[in-house]
């Protein structure tokens, strides 16, 4: 017997903060305005997605001393902005990257708590850690953390917050006007923790939501992360968009899930994925090389020749050959606030392996970054990448993507108009949403509270409904 | 005709729960099993704007309601859990189009840089009728909800001690300095920093974005902020005050000051006591509106007023007590009450309604017309931000103003 066709997740990454994000376009809309949200978000939700997700960034990014001004800058509050977005949408999930080191997890869970109850159960967390004292700058924490504790710290936070999501179990409010009993217990909300990063008790004040808990994300990559990311998250941010590593990927994490009593089917794995579409494959491909120049402009090029450098390289042409001289390793980098730069772990391996391809290939410093930068992961006619996106996905390489388009706000238009009906017609993407929550979209259950209380109540049984989705 | 002079007030309502009475909850109009629904706040606000109100303020708490300042008071009888006033705010912004949200924030756990650009977002999904309010918080179980500040127990009377006026005074200071760096992160970015220059590849003019290199005695914060500076350059900064420490902050830092004055000599006391710690404060060019805070029983005659009210206080099984004044009768009453207090020098009102479902439509279906009748409030929005229906211009940037100077 065959195996049954998967079902595809998709959602929608709201074009980031970084250079995948084209703004010289002339098509490309503000970044900022409600406007380009709403029409973002109800794309997104006339496609039947499963959800948009929202970035974050804490501190405006740095080079050189300098804020870095060549890539989008500036964004929304995410809270607010998804808060608002329930408002114009009725079915899309709407996740949100919300930093534990920056935040206290009173203040966070009574805010994915509300947003949960203000959307009717759609809310999600992505949960990240900082590193870096230079964000928190802003903060009144400040904030430097070890990089061993990046992690305790957020599996303590997301820990904490659960125990205040659960200390509510849903029972509680009867508000019944005639015995004047509105609470039927008076310690609702009640917690105590005491941990390494946390040391707080009280009582919750937002009863329980929809949800339960909001759909927990994770981002990082890191054997730690892998780890975090198996024993408390419902879904993986991933970057493994590629088959092969997209399998490795899938295989590796999958199988952390028994030892924490969990089945294959409780974690999702979502990578984020970029795409271009033309009417042919050939167009597509000239599209995608036109897209990658917008991408990386000169300018672009050698501040992303910095990272590995880190050395002003102003001075060079960026049409020109590779610098001669070696990069500077001493411990400070030039390059403030990006995530990106701790990737080259080796810079003098990388700038001799970066010379070596450039004098093959008769690459300038643009060529360079271009070719060795990210390609976009779907490539194609609408019936070629549907077909990729449908074939990694029942390869194992992923349950679905999280689409990041380059375009602000109408990246989104042609994939909703011209792949996802392709994907529909094969019967592997949903032609209408089955239930109201994002764990009724994403096949997850929905949490029981681990404190519950006795007692059948319209709230338990709907918590009672195991697997809400196939 | 009224010969009265027409002072043209401004009106703002305070959405709390079901409202303000602590047995709202259990009259036939007030939807408790709705309260942490999105269509419940919606709808109120709704109808505010069906009244052409200036805004609508957003009570929050970091801990659960209590009849008891310093602790919770473990009853059941009334209404406890509450939703964020931000996202609630947020929420309910794309369903209006001219009525300012007023969200309470608590200055004193929370981050400022989050705060900053919560309230700037909630301008641009408001396009422009975004304000906070601002509170601080003395309750220690609210700070052991945070864990890193312990507070000693405090009620109500020991906060008028010395020692209980010294700890209100940091708290205040605080809230200060907080809504400084909030203020400085709505201006952190001017107005035109976005370029988007494809000539020379450059999104900003990074000359145009600001450290704000803020250092205070309770925290630092650095800056820019990560959010464009909002519609509104300034979203409205408000204060509930009921004495001079806070008094010192709504001259100091506020658009709107909320007072509760009960009588029109109060209130000419109170706004002459704000605009002195206002010369005190160097803040003279502004004239921050002060507002009467009341709470309101209103029906078409005195009499159901005062039996609805009686019937609340048996159900709540003692008589409703206030820092605010508390209104019971006819919506004419009311209009001459407002007039009288407007005179003494008050700009505004902001009404906390007994019962929302009742006295919410009471105030924009009987307050309101007669107050019209009166010439005495507007027959229709005059203005597309918050700031404009106040009568406040667009602050220009400060960062700006010191480039050019």
């Amino acid at each position: 017997m065959s195996k049954p066709l998967k079902q595809i997740h998709l959602a929608a990454h709201f074009p980031g903060v970084n250079n995948t994000t084209v703004w010289s376009d002339p098509k490309a809309g503000s970044h900022i305005e409600f406007s380009s949200f709403v029409h973002f978000a109800q794309t997104a939700e006339r496609a039947k997605f499963d959800f948009l997700f929202l970035a974050e960034g804490l501190r405006l990014r740095e080079q050189n001393g300098k804020i870095y001004d060549l890539d989008v800058v500036g964004r929304p509050d995410t809270f607010t902005v998804l808060a608002a977005l329930a408002a114009v949408t009725e079915h899309l999930g709407l996740t949100g990257t919300i930093n534990s080191t920056f935040n206290e997890p009173y203040e966070v869970a009574r805010q994915f708590a509300s947003l949960d109850h203000l959307s009717g159960g759609r809310s999600a967390w992505n949960v990240v850690t900082s590193w870096d004292a230079f964000t928190g700058e802003n903060f009144r924490r400040g904030g430097f953390l070890p990089q061993e504790e990046r992690y305790s710290r957020a599996k303590e936070f997301l820990a904490t917050a659960n125990e205040l999501f659960d200390s509510w179990h849903g029972d509680e409010i009867l508000a019944d006007p005639a015995t004047g009993v509105f609470l039927k217990d008076a310690k609702a909300g009640s917690f105590v923790h005491s941990g390494q990063h946390f040391d707080i008790h009280g009582q919750f004040n937002v009863p329980r939501s929809p949800q339960g808990r909001p759909v927990i994300f994770q981002a990082g990559d890191s054997e730690e992360g892998r780890e975090f990311a198996a024993s408390s998250a419902d879904a993986i941010f991933s970057r493994h968009a590629t088959l092969e590593g997209g399998q490795a990927f899938y295989t590796d994490v999958k199988n952390r899930l028994a030892k924490y009593g969990r089945r294959h089917d409780e974690l999702l794995i979502l990578p984020a994925a970029s795409f271009i579409l033309a009417d042919t494959d050939e167009e597509a491909g000239e599209l995608a090389k036109e897209v990658r120049r917008q991408q990386v402009s000169g300018a672009t090029a050698l501040k992303h020749l910095e990272f590995v450098w880190n050395r002003d390289l102003s001075s060079y042409d960026p049409e020109g050959p590779l610098p001669d001289i070696d990069p500077d390793v001493s411990a400070d980098h030039i390059s403030k606030g990006r995530a990106q730069v701790r990737m080259y772990r080796d810079p003098l391996a990388t700038a001799r392996e970066w010379r070596e391809l450039a004098a093959a290939n008769n690459w300038s410093i643009r060529d360079l970054v271009i070719e060795t930068g990210n390609r976009q992961n779907f490539i194609g006619s609408p019936a070629t990448v549907a077909g990729t996106i449908n074939e990694y996905v029942q390869a194992d390489a992923s349950d679905g993507f999280i689409l990041v388009p380059h375009i602000t706000p109408s990246g989104l238009d042609d994939f909703a108009d011209k792949v996802v009906p392709l994907l529909q017609e094969q019967g592997v993407f949903r032609t209408d949403y089955e239930g109201p929550t994002l764990r009724h979209h994403l096949g997850l259950a929905l949490p029981h509270s681990r404190l519950r209380s006795s007692g059948g109540t319209p709230m338990d049984d709907l918590r009672g409904e195991e697997r809400v989705a196939s | 005709m009224s010969s009265t002079p027409a002072f043209p007030l401004h009106l703002a309502v305070a959405l709390e729960g079901t409202g303000w009475h602590p047995a709202s909850w259990r009259e036939p109009v007030a939807r408790p099993r709705e309260l942490f629904t999105a269509g419940y706040w919606a709808d109120l606000v709704a109808e505010a704007e069906r009244g052409l109100l200036d805004f609508v303020t957003f009570e929050d708490g970091l801990g659960l309601q209590s009849s008891h300042y310093g602790e919770l008071d473990g009853r059941t009888d009334q209404v406890r859990g509450r939703l964020d006033a931000v996202l609630t705010a947020s929420r309910v912004a794309p369903l209006t189009r001219h009525i300012g949200l007023v969200p309470t924030v608590i200055a004193t756990h929370t981050e400022p840089f989050h705060i900053s650009k919560a309230i700037a977002t909630l301008d641009y999904v408001s396009t422009g009728r975004a304000g906070l309010r601002v509170q601080i918080s003395a309750r220690p179980h609210e700070a052991d909800h945070f864990g890193r500040r312990t507070f000693p127990p405090i009620n109500l009377d020991e906060l008028r001690t010395p020692a209980g006026q010294e700890r209100l005074t940091d708290l205040f200071d605080e809230a200060a300095d907080y809504v400084e760096v909030v203020r400085r992160l709505w201006d952190s970015w001017e107005d035109d920093a976005e370029i988007r220059d494809v000539a020379t590849g450059r999104f900003v003019d990074r000359d145009k974005l600001h450290y704000i290199d803020f250092e205070g005695r309770f925290f630092s914060v650095k800056g820019p902020s990560i959010t464009p500076r909002p519609p509104q350059g300034q979203p409205l900064v408000t204060a509930l005050a009921h004495q001079t420490i806070p008094y010192r902050l709504v001259a100091r830092q506020a658009d709107v000051g909320y007072v509760t004055p009960h009588d029109a000599e109060q209130a000419r006391a109170i706004v002459a006591e704000i605009r002195a710690e206002q010369v005190t404060a160097g803040r003279t060019g502004e004239l921050p509106h002060v507002f009467g805070d009341l709470v309101v029983f209103l029906d078409d005659d005195q009499a159901a007023a005062e039996d609805r009210r009686a019937r609340l206080d048996a159900l709540a099984g003692e008589p409703y007590t206030s820092d605010a004044r508390i209104f019971t009768g006819t919506p004419a009453q009311l209009a001459d009450v407002l007039q009288e207090l407007a005179a003494a020098g008050l700009s505004g009102f902001r009404l906390r309604p007994a019962v929302a479902g009742h006295d919410l439509p009471a105030i924009t279906r009987g307050l309101v017309p007669e107050l019209q009748r009166r010439g005495a409030f507007r027959t229709a929005y005059e203005a597309d931000t918050l700031r404009g229906l106040l009568g406040l211009p667009r602050p220009a940037n400060r960062y700006a103003a010191a480039a050019i100077a």
